[in-house]
């Protein structure tokens, strides 16, 4: 029994589970956004695309969300401009933007010889986060959380029907930006406790969940952070005793509940399916 | 003079970049598919969706290829399941399966790190390339370019009219697998060189600057192939001058590419496409004698019909 | 036609359920005879389109057969005979293909295992280009053709195939007045040779111009057979429900000036137009004189001129 609480004992663990469930709380909010806008491409393109600005801020000594909040902003706003003037297509576009930043990254990475690791940057480091970078993520987390909590009416209007929202004369092209900017501000923020390269599963999979179990909006959301801090909590918590990476184990426990989701979801679920599909 | 030749002085150079060449010139010839087809996150999706499978060969002391490429296409039919199955949107499915993929490749590699290097599988160290590697990559990339070469226009007509393809009586799900094989099979060969995570933009890049350079396939795949080859080669080169980071090289160099092609590409470039846009609408040309209708175009900025090609 | 066997069309209780367990088509059975242009007729959701596919081969019935003269639809694939024509929206007009290679497609089926074009693919397909006029834009680009340009570079291509059973997709949705005459006449020049032609439309007022045969649909196919029999008011009720809007124009208002001319003006889409008994009528009457003046007569005599 006391082996089972010892992951509590130790004061890095704590913090790791409290960052934890913050980051995962504000990209499932997120989360919910982009699958239900088609758009999970986008955050797997601004995760990727924020490493030459965190490069970048660091040798002009800025703090790093600030770089990689533009990079990623640039992204996405370069495949929009791209998309609209020449014949591709846009997942393309985004493909081809989203790897040059990110190699470009790599490429300034490699003349930077410095305390930036790479790979804290990449795969997180969510067990040893500098308490400035902790004080961070903390103020952008909250940032992002009460943006969409007093925007989320608008955001989802637009995301389901931006002709109704124009038309209802909501700002539709503002709204799109900011819900960009936000996405660029919850891979900054997450980008410490997951890593780059897998915040985009932590972009999408708690939203893909929660669409299976949820009939309404406000519902889907509070199923998606659901989801998603349990998972973090547990993810953190096997970790510990698998001695294995805590952002991977965050990851896997939410494809878990995915699949779980799938199988057994009262409405949706493959199971109950199968189970009453002789009924009406 | 004598400084710009100092790579080729050493072998692992001299390896890295025909091994690299070798590597972007397969990808490129797949590339002009995935770029037609728009399947850019599949490409995307699968080269992370290899990972596991590269963990659990080395596990079991098997060719990395044999591992990675069986996992490919379990992802692959694990998307197409979901897909199928559920409401959730396409872009959805593929990005929680193959984050989930990768995640799992992370966490059996962070399980038991021996004899694994996860900076190799996430971002490529083709400047230390085993030879059995070498091997690998090669056996991938002839099958892929002869199957490719025998079968391109299968594909082509799959990617553009697959209903076309259907009502002649091609075997339009086996072309589907064999494409979805190849990918697979390509993104294991590209991890070796610029690693998982870029392995989309060898998938990607050179078939989009191909795009705007040609209107036809035959040649679209040519360009595509020579661009992939040209710039893989040019990066591990330049790489030696640059200290490390191949992989980063490669695609910054094909991103290069593509933003001068995006820019003065002679048709579709946007420099002819605000050019064309001030010239007044063209006149029909002789031989549309049934109908008088006025031009139409899909493309974006309705620019592309201003030029009669002959 | 290189073969001299007629072609025919046969769906004995076609039956379709997608995979989600949702039954599109029940039970539908017809019986088409080459020469001809059948119009098949349905609301979006009737399962036109899942009749359409099931035709082509492109999916597998649940229950039921389709035989093109009398083999599995497999089979007359092989042999080129079904020949597809898209929807303008369903295809990528980017796409890096010359017209004639898109022509050349049509002969993919009759190639070598490599596709590698002989003398006899490309003459077929100068031939075919020919045909619908558009050999002189044999180079360009598709996407850098208008609307009927599009459509006539895909019905080409049914040519170049040898298509004996052509399928278009709503052929005239985004083409103007003059364009569509323009394809309608092609379409009666593969009828005379003997092809079955077959349009999936939603447009109504359209069909008995140039079909002489319809399929009506409605989650089976509820009649089908020579468009006068089969365009009757109850029958269109039935596949359509509330779907039509009817104007009904009285004849006192139309007797009033001379009896016979009726104009209805309309923004798209042709009206159909029936007349006082319930009959057919038709914008051009060439060659329908006869048929035109028996319903007349027949007409009157039911319908003495009182007043």
């Amino acid at each position: 029994m006391d082996a089972l609480l010892e992951p509590f004992r130790y004061g890095f663990m704590l913090e790791a589970f409290a960052i934890g469930a913050l980051v995962a709380a504000v990209s499932a909010v997120l989360s919910c956004f982009l699958v239900l806008r088609g758009w999970s491409l986008m955050g797997d393109a601004v995760s990727h695309a924020v490493l030459p600005g965190i490069v970048l801020a660091y040798w002009a000594g800025l703090p790093l969300a600030v770089g990689a909040f533009a990079s990623g902003l640039l992204c996405a706003f370069a495949t929009g401009w791209i998309k609209a003037r020449s014949r591709i297509k846009e997942d393309t576009v985004m493909g081809v933007v989203f790897t040059g930043l990110f190699a470009l990254g790599l490429v300034l990475m490699s003349r930077t010889t410095t305390d930036l690791h790479l790979d804290h940057i990449l795969f997180g480091n969510i067990l040893g986060i500098p308490r400035a970078q902790l004080i961070e993520t903390t103020v952008l987390s909250g940032l992002v959380l009460l943006v969409v909590g007093v925007l989320r009416r608008d955001l989802l209007l637009v995301s389901f029907d931006p002709a109704h929202a124009r038309a209802l004369g909501r700002p539709v092209a503002l709204l799109n930006y900011l819900l960009l900017a936000l996405l660029a501000l919850a891979v900054v923020s997450a980008m410490q406790a997951a890593g780059l390269i897998l915040v985009v599963a932590m972009l999408v999979t708690p939203g893909a969940t929660a669409f299976l179990l949820a009939r309404r909006f406000d519902e889907m959301l509070l199923k998606a952070v659901l989801v998603s801090v349990l998972s973090a909590l547990g993810g953190i918590y096997a970790s510990f005793f698998l001695n294995g990476s805590p952002a991977a184990c965050i990851v896997v426990a939410q494809a878990l509940v995915f699949v779980a989701a799938l199988l057994l979801a009262p409405r949706r679920g493959l199971w109950r399916r199968a189970g009453s599909a002789g009924a009406p | 003079m004598d400084a710009l030749l100092i790579p080729f002085r050493y072998d692992y150079m001299v390896t890295a970049m025909w091994v690299s060449a070798v590597i972007g010139a397969v990808c490129g010839l797949l590339s002009g598919f995935v770029t037609l087809k728009g399947w850019s996150l599949l490409g995307d999706a699968l080269s992370h969706a290899v990972v596991p499978g590269v963990a659990l060969a080395h596990w079991l002391g098997l060719p990395f290829a044999a591992g990675a490429f069986a996992t490919g296409l379990l992802a692959a039919g694990a998307m197409a399941f979901i897909k199928l199955k559920t409401p959730v949107r396409e872009d959805a499915v593929i990005g929680v399966v193959f984050t989930s993929f990768f995640a799992v490749g992370l966490l059996m590699i962070s399980l038991r790190p021996a004899g694994v290097d996860l900076k190799a599988i996430v971002l490529g160290n083709i400047l230390g390339i085993a030879p059995a590697d070498i091997v690998q990559v090669l056996v991938v990339a002839v099958a892929a370019a002869l199957l490719v070469g025998l079968k391109w226009r299968d594909l082509m007509l799959f990617c553009f009219d697959p209903n076309q393809a259907r009502a002649i009586g091609l075997p339009v799900g086996r072309l589907h697998v064999l494409l979805l094989a190849l990918l697979s099979a390509t993104a294991v060969a590209a991890m070796q060189a610029v690693g998982a995570v870029l392995v989309a933009a060898m998938l990607v890049t050179p078939g989009a600057t191909a795009y705007l350079l040609t209107d036809r396939f035959g040649r679209m795949l040519g360009l595509s192939s020579a661009l992939g080859a040209g710039c893989a080669f040019a990066g591990a080169y330049a790489s030696y001058f640059l200290d490390g980071a191949t992989g980063g090289c490669i695609v910054t160099l094909q991103a290069l590419v593509f933003l001068i092609a995006l820019v003065f590409a002679p048709k579709h470039g946007l420099l002819a496409t605000a050019r064309t846009r001030r010239i007044a609408e063209p006149t029909d040309l002789p031989g549309a004698s049934l109908g008088t209708d006025t031009p139409t175009s899909s493309l974006p900025g309705g620019a592309s019909q201003a030029r009669p090609s002959n | 036609m290189t073969e001299s066997e007629p072609i025919s069309l046969e769906a004995e209780n076609v039956t379709v359920t997608y995979p989600s367990g949702q039954t599109a088509l029940r039970d539908a059975s017809l019986r088409l005879e080459g020469g001809t242009i059948c119009a098949l007729v349905g609301v979006n959701g009737s399962g036109k389109s899942t009749l359409f596919k099931a035709l082509m081969g492109f999916l597998a019935p649940a229950r039921g057969t389709v035989r093109v003269a009398g083999r599995p639809v497999r089979e007359a694939q092989k042999k080129g005979w079904m020949a597809y024509v898209p929807q303008a929206e369903e295809v990528d007009w980017s796409f890096p293909v010359s017209v004639a290679d898109v022509v050349m497609m049509g002969r993919y089926g009759q190639m070598n295992f490599l596709r590698i074009p002989r003398a006899g693919d490309r003459a077929a397909v100068e031939e075919s280009l020919r045909r619908v006029g558009m050999w002189e834009l044999r180079e360009r680009q598709i996407g850098e053709l208008s609307g009927g340009q599009k459509k006539r570079v895909f019905v080409a291509r049914a040519l170049a195939q040898g298509g004996r059973i052509i399928l278009l997709d709503e052929p005239f949705t985004g083409v103007d007045v003059g364009t569509e005459e323009a394809i309608v006449a092609l379409l009666r020049e593969l009828r005379e040779e003997g092809r079955l032609v077959l349009v999936s439309t939603h447009n109504l007022g359209s069909v008995p111009e140039f079909c002489d045969q319809v399929v009506l649909i409605n989650r089976t196919v509820l009649a089908f057979g020579p468009t006068d029999e089969v365009f009757t008011p109850e029958n269109l009720t039935r596949a359509f429900g509330g779907a039509l809007r009817a104007f009904e124009i009285e004849h006192s208002t139309v007797d009033a000036h001379d009896g016979r001319a009726l104009t209805v003006l309309t923004d798209d889409e042709h009206p159909l137009v029936l007349g006082r008994s319930g009959h057919l009528e038709y914008r051009r009457r060439a060659g329908r004189e006869d048929l035109v003046s028996e319903r007349e007569k027949k007409a009157r005599e039911e319908q003495p001129p009182a007043a």
